[in-house]
């Protein structure tokens, strides 16, 4: 491990203007995976600016019935919150879907989202990675690559974003307050990952000196939520693929649907596609599967990961469908 | 009359130094000066190393010395040729040493090897087995000495007549043992002697392979494995951590401590071999076995010869007149593969039993009934009596525990919302093997005993049950037995393997207490005696005798699984185990041995698999996050439960072993269950849900 500084912030300026000033600093939250990186080699800080302590915690009521989430709010505290269960289901259970308890003590929100891909080549510095060493190549599209991307992905890399937080924010319409320098600006979620084109080494909007405060999600949606993730083992294992859904029938039709699927691209893939095909369709399972393969025909598999196209049509058909019989069983809950 | 001692679920005696952190591992003995190695991996799977620039690793304060096949001590003969390292420039398989970082501290020596610049001339590699690999060749002998052919009677003429067929090919990833605590060791020179503290499964052989690399007389080395955190086979031969670090002590001048990185691994310390196993069984409409053949191939090193002998099972299980067994092997460019727990019975019963289950399934008889139907008299390979063998009983008792008689046989019969529920039934077994050993026994000072023996728990619990084995043969309560373990300057004794442990050495420990009892019994029977009293033990020529009987601990494994049909997720919800494995010593003990390997099963059924890389010639999987084994959440209700044998055929304490039998059904069960669940027959190792989903559309 290359030799590095470490400063803990005492406000949140303070630790902007110090990363600002060192193209080598990182902001470190709970660490659960810039550490991994650093031991392994692949991200070798100069300066690690603590910000794990900054009182970036709350979990407020906004006006207009919006709510606001510090980033160092842990996932297990967010998962717990009872506003975030009851009127937020999908991203409790997204949360609650990720990592292990230990992990989710210690992994921040704001973290959670700046998270690196688990992409087996970008972790192993004895191989090529254009996301870890531009320009190196990418031997995952040769090589193994079951768990990588069918959407979204370039010649120059294939990797997807392994957070399922960010899956269900992005269903969520949630924006991320990011603040530099200069002052604040908000980002919508689905617009704050990157896919990677030519520039697969990064993976977000955030500017280096620009620190990640909170997340703000608007009113609950009209409907019922829910986030699904299918995976190699029952807890600890990212998603082979995952949906969060919002959906809202009235009569029998779809009045709003909101869906994004996780593990399929190097971004929350917001199915805009299947949410245009499901507005005022019956809300059906034949719909909901043909909203599903509408989305999905966008999808260039690679040689093994080829199972994520029905995968993802059949997880993201289980869960509108059970998210209209909920609306069936109570049609006025929120 | 006081009742014996093995049987009770005697707590592990060093129980409270693991869970206070006071027990300590190879790299926890703190010597003074110690200075800390790191491993430097070959990054080409076929090459040459042409040059080692160490020059900006060397300027590193804190740098201590840079050890490659350039200025390495030359090393004297090693039987194991993995252990040669730093030797010669060849670079047989990716992850091979090439170097070694020392330092005063593990930062600065990671830091080193991680500023090395190798030169390599690489050749092309070819690291991916095949069934049609042009390298396949039939070796003289597999794994354990076994034969790779056997063949009786006409196979090919009594298959084509035979009235029911299987014909089925099984595939399996190669796996990786990844216990706990890793590969690990600190070597320490005194006066021309060395001691190294070693993670392994058994120092007597730690000691007898490092002496002659290091031209050292046997008596000049010491290898202490006092706690070993988990081994699965892969701590069972000696592993190049120990010689890295004994060699870079010397070249220093100091101790030195090495934990190889649980990243290096997949490439060093042995693996499960892939295996595509064909399984050709024909039977008449009863049931009846008329033709069996089992057939491997598998894949080894160019470093040396390993062949899983996945087939002998096959030479045991089931009655049939007309059977061929046999091994292909292609050498490639790959790590050595060696010992998992189990070699053998784990790859080679998944397939048996998965195609017993499908000729079930063909002829429409239950699976149990099926196997009982072919329970033979015999052992048929050998044509031996077995000195026991309660298999018929494992499955009628698991059948009954497990509720089978319940079962509507038809695949898809039951659903739960989207899930697909299914059970299956497996048999398991494992050979009796035992070795020699010595022991020795004494009375102690203030009263008590104290047995010595070079015995290594791996984390069974061997420790435990060797003194409750001593307290019988003294006839003395348990807290009246000292035992120490895990040293190779004590009477020395064979490795923790092949489910062999605690019978051999409980027969020299059981031997010794006989003798020393009858010593004070002579000296006037004092329960302090003013003398101390010795009594030592070799079983060799007695442990190691041929058997005029077939040894083997047999099994039955159920499993219920639920699928989930849109995603191809298959969890197990109930794992039941009854065994037949001779007098289970610690039933606490024993049930965790059970319990454990049927918790590697569902691992190796559902999760466990290393991919080979084919762009680079490695294992791609480098962690625990990556190379999943079971979590919590993934282990269901298991229940492990036994037959008490009564064979006096085995050992003074006439147990068999149990370390890898609760593993050997576990994953043809969890398979048979998805079939019944599913009506999809899957016949690759490990099922995950891409594979599943192909199959469910």
């Amino acid at each position: 491990m290359k030799p590095f500084g470490y400063v803990r912030a005492d406000d949140v300026d303070t630790a902007i203007a110090t990363v600002a000033t060192e193209p080598g600093a990182r902001f470190l939250g709970g660490g659960t995976n810039l550490v991994d990186l650093m031991k392994l080699g692949v991200e070798r800080p100069a300066l690690l600016v603590d910000v794990s302590r900054l009182p970036l915690t709350g979990i407020d009521p906004l006006r207009d019935g919006r709510w606001r989430i510090g980033a160092n709010v842990r996932n297990s505290d967010l998962a717990a919150h009872p506003v975030i269960r009851s009127r937020f289901p999908a991203l409790s259970q997204a949360l609650l879907a990720g990592a292990s308890g230990q992990l989710r003590n210690a992994a921040t929100t704001g973290g959670n989202l700046l998270q690196r891909t688990r992409c087996l080549y970008f972790q192993d510095v004895s191989k090529p990675c254009n996301k870890r060493s531009p320009g190196s190549g990418c031997p995952a599209r040769e090589g193994v690559h079951r768990d990588l991307a069918i959407l979204g992905h370039s010649e120059h890399c294939v990797a997807t974003h392994p957070s399922d937080l960010a899956v269900a924010l992005a269903a969520l319409d949630a924006s991320v307050v990011l603040r530099g320098p200069d002052g604040e600006r908000r980002v919508a979620l689905t617009e704050f990952h990157r896919l990677p084109a030519d520039l697969p080494e990064r993976d977000t909007v955030i500017a280096h000196d620009e620190l990640l405060t909170a997340v703000e999600l608007p009113a609950p949606p009209p409907g019922h939520s829910a986030y699904r993730k299918a995976r190699d083992r029952a807890s600890y294992a990212f998603a082979l693929a995952s949906v969060a859904a919002v959906l809202d029938v009235r009569d029998g039709e779809v009045r709003e649907a909101r869906l994004a699927f996780g593990g399929l691209a190097a971004k929350p893939w917001r199915a805009r596609v299947a949410e245009q095909a499901l507005r005022g369709a019956p809300a059906t399972e034949g719909s909901f599967r043909r909203a599903a393969e509408a989305e999905l025909a966008a999808a260039r598999p690679l040689r093994d990961n080829g199972f994520k196209v029905p995968l993802a049509r059949n997880l993201a058909t289980q869960v509108l469908t059970s998210l209209a019989d909920a609306h069936h069983q109570s049609p006025s809950a929120r | 009359m006081r009742p014996p001692e093995t049987g009770a679920p005697l707590r592990r005696l060093e129980g409270q130094l693991k869970v206070t952190g006071s027990a300590r591992y190879a790299v926890e003995y703190a010597l003074p000066e110690t200075a800390y190695a790191w491993p430097v991996p070959a990054t080409v799977a076929r090459g040459e190393v042409r040059a080692v620039h160490a020059a900006d690793a060397l300027a590193m304060p804190g740098a201590l010395a840079v050890l490659s096949h350039e200025n390495a001590p030359r090393l004297g003969p090693a039987d194991d040729p993995i252990l040669s390292v730093l030797q010669d420039p060849h670079v047989p398989h990716r992850g091979w040493y090439v170097a070694l970082a020392v330092a005063e501290t593990l930062e600065v020596a990671r830091a080193m090897a991680a500023a090395l610049q190798i030169d390599y001339a690489a050749d092309a590699h070819d690291t991916v087995l095949t069934s049609g690999h042009p390298k396949l060749y039939e070796p003289e002998q597999a794994n354990g000495g076994h034969p790779a052919r056997r063949e009786s009677g006409d196979f090919d003429g009594a298959y084509a007549a035979s009235a029911v067929r299987v014909d089925a090919t099984y595939t399996m990833e190669a796996e990786h043992n990844h216990p706990m605590e890793p590969h690990a060791s600190t070597a320490h020179w005194v006066d021309g002697g060395l001691t190294v503290y070693d993670s392994n499964q058994g120092s007597t052989k730690v000691k007898q392979a490092l002496a002659p690399l290091f031209g050292l007389r046997p008596e000049q080395v010491t290898v202490v494995a006092e706690h070993v955190g988990g081994g699965f086979g892969s701590k069972g031969t000696p592993r190049p951590q120990a010689v890295l670090a004994a060699m870079a002590a010397r070249h220093v001048g100091r101790p030195v401590r090495l934990a190889l990185p649980r990243a290096q691994l997949a490439g060093v310390v042995g693996h499960r071999a892939p295996t595509i196993q064909r399984l050709r069984i024909g039977a008449d409409r009863q049931g009846r076995i008329d033709a069996l053949a089992h057939e491997i191939l598998t894949h080894t090193s160019t470093v040396k010869e390993f062949v899983e002998q996945a087939a002998t099972p096959s030479r045991t299980m089931y009655t049939s007149p007309n059977s061929r067994t046999t091994h292909h092997v292609a050498a490639l460019d790959v790590p050595s593969p060696s010992w998992m727990r189990a070699p053998g019975e784990a790859p080679g019963m998944y397939a048996l039993e998965s195609a017993m289950d499908e000729l079930a399934v063909a002829l429409d008889i239950d699976p149990i009934e099926l196997r009982v139907r072919n329970d033979p008299a015999v052992e048929p390979d050998t044509g031996k009596p077995f000195s026991s063998r309660h298999l018929v009983e494992c499955l009628r008792e698991g059948a009954r525990l497990f509720g089978w008689a319940d079962r509507d046989p038809r695949p898809r019969s039951r659903r739960e919302g989207r899930q697909l529920i299914g059970t299956g039934v497996a048999s398991a077994t494992y050979p009796v093997l035992v070795s020699p050993s010595t022991a020795e026994a004494c009375t102690e000072p203030g009263g008590g005993y104290r047995v010595r023996i070079n015995a290594t728990d791996i984390g069974t619990g061997a420790r435990t049950v060797l003194a409750q084995v001593a307290a019988d043969a003294l006839g003395v309560p348990v807290d009246h037995v000292l035992i120490d373990i895990g040293c190779s300057d004590l009477p020395a004794a064979p490795l923790a393997g092949g489910s062999s442990g605690t019978a051999s050495w409980g027969w020299a420990v059981h031997r010794a207490c006989r003798r020393l009892r009858a010593l004070v019994e002579e000296a006037g029977g004092d329960e302090v005696p003013s003398t101390t009293l010795r009594a030592f033990a070799d079983t060799a020529g007695e442990a190691d005798a041929a058997s005029d009987y077939a040894r083997h601990a047999f099994g039955a494994h159920f499993a219920e699984v639920a699928v989930d049909a849109d995603t191809g997720e298959t969890r197990v919800r109930r794992l039941l185990g009854v065994f037949a494995a001779g007098h289970i010593l610690n039933s606490r003990t024993g049930r965790s041995q059970f319990i454990g390997g049927m918790v590697m099963g569902l691992g190796m059924a559902l999760l466990e698999g290393s991919t080979m890389d084919p762009v680079f010639g490695d294992f791609a999987e480098r962690d625990l996050a990556s190379y999943h084994v079971p979590s919590c959440a993934d282990v269901p209700a298991v229940e492990a439960h036994w037959i008490d044998e009564d064979d006096r055929h085995l050992n003074p304490m006439g147990s068999k072993g149990i370390g890898e039998i609760g593993i050997v059904g576990t994953a043809a069960a969890i398979g048979n269950a998805l079939h019944h669940a599913t009506g999809v027959r899957l016949r690759e190792l490990p099922m995950t849900p891409d594979r599943v989903l192909a199959h469910l559309g």
